[in-house]
């Protein structure tokens, strides 16, 4: 809803359309649970405003945008603990007069924050969760997806790997259910476009601390001891999203062979090197903002907090509905400096975007690519398409 | 067609023992060089070393200096045009990228992509006389013939900026499709084309109301919606026709100035990006990216008569009057 001073939305509702002009307040959630992260590599441990920077810097934008349109966008960061309750929350900001809301919370937590918002008719940005289940038999009709799904993250990385033909795949997996929803997503990859994996192995998590003093002369020693005794393989694909072991793959692979996926060659939405299509400019805004790089997470919450402004600016209207039926419609095109428009799955509400292959110093390459086809977006080819998704937009 | 053929025919008799030998200069945005062609054999014939990522490029309108906006450097560099040196630079803001004179050639309208605003510099003092603040990422840069209104286009706000010259105050903001990338006036101020490289479409604004009047779309058999990216826009002087290169998609689209419609997609490079016409509009360059070439169009058969590598990732075109 539009959250003018409550005078303004007065007049708004009496003359309609007359004073599509008027200062307009636009205001937006942001709601996370930072879990206490942890990364094997000192440069990949997130900062405490990791994604809500992104969210922030797209506000700015807007407000940019806003000045010339008299529109001002506020954000609101709401910090939940492991033992909160979502849909308080939701109910809590619903009662402050926020109806938009970008979320940055794991598969569960976010269903319960998008379903207590349901019935006051808020809509909900998914900024984070890359579980396929929440466009699948789990997605809900007032939540939209900026993060891409773990199904489009291993395509991308497919088809640059069937393009480049390294065909046969040793894959490794962590054992945490996330490493094996990737896994699975690796495996449904190397089936669509021609990939074949000769053998998996699982690593597991045997708990300890990720950094010790000393702890890289038993990694040397563990890692080729581990990757022994493989069949022949062009390339080591690994699922740890749980940053168990997967960055102490490259180098020390008992065969010579490069890695992808959870380390080495990585597909992902955005990526602080990239700097194509327009991007170092963006990149730019965030380092004078934040001086620091931009992550992943700080992309897909600059695409939520911009596809918001983006609706507001053109519809003149901050109702939810105005912006879902926006979004889905043939009108809506985000410029998100990925080389082309990104728009809207109308099926499942998962934004449609090119995946980066990101080596952690430059982009190797951008999926989907030359060659894979569609006949609606070749963005397509990337993750569940309409005639296999199991979601009923309810 | 006829009277163009028949114009043209008359102009190149005019300019008749020198026909056609004007100088086009390409900046080479990765090679960081300006490659200078000259159109009465079709060839390079010089290249010139610059500054970091050359992208917008004009002479100035007493002929003597090539401008070339080198982003990286946050500068915009002065080539004689006698010497093909490097004689000064201008002092723009950072990332400058296109930019736009003043019909008597004194002041220079600058879009600095990296801090949202217009910069106003003084071409014979080398000074800069102020700032305008405009949206996010500010890119395409146009005049109306009056002189009255100087149009900047914001990328990432979406909005068409009017800014009154003698004030150099915003006056009106017009919202277009996403990633607005350049502003070319008809030569009579009766319309205002702005190409959105994102929308995928040419929006007609009319400089009188500062209202879209209506969108230019563009769909070619067999291409995707996606990779159709208008980006550079000329017009003829009689208005009548329209050129509209299409990025990513690889052809210029012809369109008609007075219906709007498309009348021809032209096949050239790939990622054409921006063009220019000779003076007496016979031939019409492109630029196209990722060949590393530039086209030659013949205006009046509308074909394509000649392709000419230049450096890498070729940006812009401007072609001297003489």
């Amino acid at each position: 809803m539009v959250r003018c001073p409550f005078f303004a939305s007065l007049l708004f509702a009496l003359t309609s359309v007359a004073l599509a002009a008027e200062p307009m307040e636009v205001k937006v959630g942001y709601l996370r649970l930072p879990e206490t992260r942890t990364a094997i590599s000192l440069l990949e441990v997130p900062p405490d405003n990791d994604g809500i920077a992104g969210a922030r810097l797209a506000m700015e934008d807007n407000n940019t945008t806003g000045k010339f349109l008299n529109q001002h966008f506020l954000l609101e960061d709401v910090r939940l603990k492991e033992t909160d309750d979502p849909a308080a929350a939701v109910a809590a900001l619903a009662g402050r007069g926020v109806s938009i809301v970008i979320a940055d919370l794991p598969a569960d937590a976010l269903l319960k924050a998008a379903d207590a918002g349901r019935e006051r008719g808020l809509v909900f940005f998914n900024a984070s969760a890359l579980d396929d289940r929440l466009r699948e038999e789990d997605c809900r009709a007032n939540l939209i997806h900026t993060a891409p799904t773990r199904s489009m993250l291993a395509d991308g990385l497919a088809q640059y790997l069937v393009w480049k033909k390294w065909r046969r795949w040793l894959l490794v997996t962590g054992s945490h259910p996330k490493d094996k929803l990737y896994a699975d997503a690796l495996r449904r990859a190397a089936a669509r476009f021609g990939g074949r994996i000769v053998q998996e192995r699982v690593f597991e998590d045997t708990g300890g601390a990720r950094r010790t003093d000393s702890g890289l002369v038993q990694i040397q020693r563990q890692i080729p001891l581990f990757t022994q005794s493989a069949p022949d393989y062009d390339i080591l694909v690994a699922a740890d999203e749980s940053d168990v072991f997967a960055a102490y793959l490259p180098y020390r692979t008992w065969d010579a062979r490069p890695v992808a996926g959870s380390a080495g060659l990585v597909p992902k939405s955005w990526d602080p090197a990239h700097d194509q299509w327009g991007a170092n400019q963006l990149q730019n805004r965030f380092m004078t903002m934040f001086r620091r790089r931009m992550t992943t997470l700080d992309g897909q919450a600059w695409v939520a907090a911009r596809m918001i402004g983006e609706a507001v600016s053109r519809k003149q209207s901050a109702d939810p509905k105005v912006m879902i039926e926006f979004f889905k419609g043939p009108d809506f095109a985000l410029a998100a400096f990925k080389g082309r428009r990104l728009t809207l799955r109308d099926w499942n509400l998962q934004l449609r975007q090119p995946i980066l292959l990101a080596d952690g110093r430059v982009i190797a390459a951008v999926s989907p690519q030359e060659g894979f086809l569609h006949p609606v977006s070749e963005l397509d080819t990337l993750g569940y398409d309409r005639p296999e998704t199991r979601c009923r937009l309810k | 067609m006829k009277m163009r053929v028949l114009l043209g025919f008359c102009l190149s008799l005019l300019a008749a023992g020198q026909a056609d030998a004007f100088m086009a200069y390409v900046s080479n945005e990765k090679s960081n060089t300006v490659s200078v062609i000259d159109t009465s054999k079709w060839e390079v014939v010089r290249t010139i070393k610059v500054g970091q990522r050359p992208r917008g490029i004009e002479i100035t309108k007493d002929e003597k200096f090539v401008l070339v906006a080198v982003g990286d450097d946050d500068t915009i560099e002065i080539i004689d045009r006698r010497s093909n040196e490097i004689v000064g630079t201008l002092p723009s803001g950072p990332d400058p990228e296109l930019f736009v004179q003043d019909a008597a050639g004194k002041l220079l309208y600058v879009a600095n992509e990296n801090d949202n605003t217009v910069t106003i510099i003084d071409i014979e003092k080398r000074e800069r006389l102020g700032d305008v603040p405009v949206g996010v990422e500010p890119e395409g840069m146009a005049m109306s013939p009056d002189g009255k209104i100087v149009i900047a286009t914001s990328e990432t706000t979406n909005i068409a900026h009017f800014i009154d010259t003698a004030t150099r105050q915003i006056v009106a903001n017009v919202l277009v499709d996403a990633r607005p990338r350049y502003a070319e006036f008809k030569q009579d101020g009766s319309e205002l084309w702005v190409s959105s490289e994102i929308g995928g479409t040419v929006s007609v604004i009319d400089p009188a109301r500062r209202e879209v009047k209506t969108k230019i779309k563009f769909e070619i058999p067999g291409l995707l919606r996606e990779t159709i990216q208008p980006v550079g826009v000329n017009l003829t002087r009689d208005g009548k026709t329209g050129f509209v290169a299409l990025g990513p998609a690889n052809r210029i689209a012809v369109v008609d100035g007075a219906t709007h419609k498309v009348t021809r997609y032209l096949l050239v490079g790939q990622r054409v990006w921006h063009m220019a016409f000779t003076p007496d509009e016979k031939y019409l360059l492109s630029t196209n990216g990722l060949t590393n070439d530039v086209s030659v169009i013949d205006v009046a058969s509308l074909r394509v008569i000649k392709t000419i590598p230049v450096g890498e990732l070729p940006w812009g075109v401007t072609i001297s009057q003489r």
